[in-house]
């Protein structure tokens, strides 16, 4: 397989593995369709022929009526409200937090002197590690998995928003500053709206650790959840259910990447 | 409107570190005047600017606008940036509308002044764009608009043709020239370009470095009803030399 030049004409296409070298779309694509095709192909034959036992890896057929009958029975789409309204409660949270908490420190040296060090050994507290704490606090509820998912986020937010602030150009806020902008105006209309790119892809990519610890706050106490699911599928050697919500889990994830992906390319036309 | 810098002087940080970029630095500028100032990196002078727009506190002396003590930015001293100065996410008329949107004017007169403004600069068909869409000269033409939208008494201009192709900043010195003389602006010009201040101003102030002062002045009495032919006219090739010399001079550890 070979990549054709950009060029076009007859130049000899660069091969793929070269550096610089661009796939074709129509090459791109096959890859991209391999990238997932070939593990379930691998998947299937494994399975068909027998090679593990079918108690520790179910069929793609077998996952997918375990699948099936979960959602006939409701229990699929209780499971998804339950984790994903915590992940989206945890992580609106965190964001709330984390945006103009991470804005005013990549704006005022003082606050972020004030706030760095605190965070920046905060976040290095495997946020798992507080589950006890936060039952003991909170309860066996809601709360202590929202807290969690709070906790395991709004650091790495607050830095990862203030690094980006710091790519704001200097001229652009004092350029405003001589327009006759005060304080608030340029945190807001100039600093956050130039930053914004930056903050989605933040929650973007943070976003992923709030959906890992969802499950693992679901496997200490819950009653409904994907990771509560795959906990009882264990303990009735269920493996085609924990197949089942693996994959859920995996589809779900990816579904709010791509929407904030989409967030993105609407609200930011300017910077793609 | 009078800008008077007195005795201004500037040092950045304190004790052994400490680091003195200006020292007593005087001129005036009245209302209608091309005033430039031309030196070399380390010579301060877009630190002048700054303090000017009261973007950098001054160590010593001050600057007055009409008699009063400049004590931070304000609209009354427009400033455009060599780069990275227009709203990436804001189209050209959307631009020029931020500093009077900023100020809070009713709608109906931003509406007017920014089609008005971008008439000025000669870019109201590239309202609509983005200012990727545009090139580095017209993105420099929409912060100036954009500045003059918000009715400044002097118009602080920090090289604002550095990061222009030469032939784009030779049209671009024509457009800000004859833009000061149909409108009577004000304008203070830094460059480290001779020839740039030669053709714009009416007068310019030649810093040495290290510390930045003013060394000399020249008053430009040109005939600059063309500037082509003033480019390569005798005397102004003349005054260039001269200038570019006196430049030389200051850092002959260049060369």
């Amino acid at each position: 397989m070979v990549a054709s030049a950009t060029d076009g004409g007859g130049a000899k296409p660069l091969p793929l593995l070269s550096i610089g070298a661009t796939p074709s779309p129509l090459v791109r694509s096959g890859l991209q369709v391999s990238s997932l095709l070939i593990p379930l192909l691998l998947w299937t034959v494994i399975s068909a022929l027998e090679l593990v036992d079918g108690k520790f890896l179910p069929s793609p057929a077998a996952v997918l009526e375990s699948l099936a009958s979960m959602a006939r029975e409701g229990i699929l789409f209780q499971d998804i409200v339950a984790s994903t309204g915590r992940v989206f409660a945890g992580f609106f949270l965190a964001t709330l937090v984390a945006v103009p908490l991470g804005i005013c420190m990549g704006v005022y040296p003082a606050i972020c002197a004030l706030c760095e060090p605190l965070i920046a050994m905060l976040r290095y507290m495997p946020a798992a590690a507080f589950i006890p704490l936060l039952i003991i606090y909170l309860g066996i509820g809601e709360e202590p998995k929202i807290a969690l998912i709070f906790l395991g986020t709004v650091y790495f937010n607050v830095l990862m928003v203030m690094d980006a602030v710091k790519f704001v150009p200097k001229e652009l806020i004092e350029t405003t500053l001589t327009l006759g902008g005060r304080g608030r105006q340029v945190l807001v209309q100039v600093v956050a709206r130039y930053s914004l790119p930056s903050i989605i892809d933040t929650l973007r990519i943070n976003i992923a650790t709030s959906w890992n610890l969802v499950v693992v706050a679901e496997l200490v106490a819950a009653e409904v959840g994907l990771g509560k699911r795959i906990q009882l599928a264990q303990r009735f050697f269920r493996t085609d259910q924990i197949f089942a919500e693996l994959i859920v889990l995996g589809l779900i994830g990816f579904a709010i990447d791509m929407g904030f992906r989409l967030l993105l390319r609407l609200s930011c036309r300017w910077a793609l | 409107m009078e800008l008077q810098v007195r005795h201004l002087g500037k040092t950045f940080g304190s004790g052994q570190h400490s680091k003195e970029v200006l020292r007593d630095i005087s001129f005036a500028l009245r209302s209608g005047e091309f005033l430039s100032l031309v030196g070399s990196s380390g010579s301060g002078k877009s630190t002048i600017l700054r303090l000017i727009a009261g973007l950098e506190q001054p160590s010593s002396g001050q600057v007055r606008v009409d008699g009063q003590a400049v004590q931070g930015p304000g609209p009354d001293r427009g400033m455009v940036f060599q780069k990275y100065s227009l709203y990436p996410w804001l189209s050209a008329a959307e631009n020029v509308a931020f500093g009077m949107r900023l100020q809070g004017l009713p709608q109906r007169d931003i509406n007017e002044r920014t089609a008005y403004f971008l008439e000025v600069v000669g870019l109201q068909d590239a309202a609509r764009k983005l200012p990727r869409e545009l090139s580095g000269g017209m993105q420099q033409r929409v912060a100036i608009a954009r500045t003059l939208a918000t009715n400044p008494k002097v118009l602080l201009l920090d090289e604002p043709f550095g990061a222009l192709d030469l032939q784009i900043r030779e049209a671009m010195q024509d457009f800000l020239l004859q833009l000061w003389q149909r409108t009577g602006l004000t304008v203070l010009l830094i460059t480290h370009d001779v020839e740039e201040a030669l053709v714009l101003a009416q007068r310019v102030h030649v810093l040495a470095p290290h510390p930045g002062r003013i060394v000399s002045t020249v008053e430009v009495d040109l005939d600059k009803s063309d500037l082509n032919q003033l480019r390569l006219s005798p005397a102004f090739l003349e005054k260039r030399r001269t200038l570019a010399g006196v430049l030389r001079q200051l850092e002959p550890a260049l060369v």
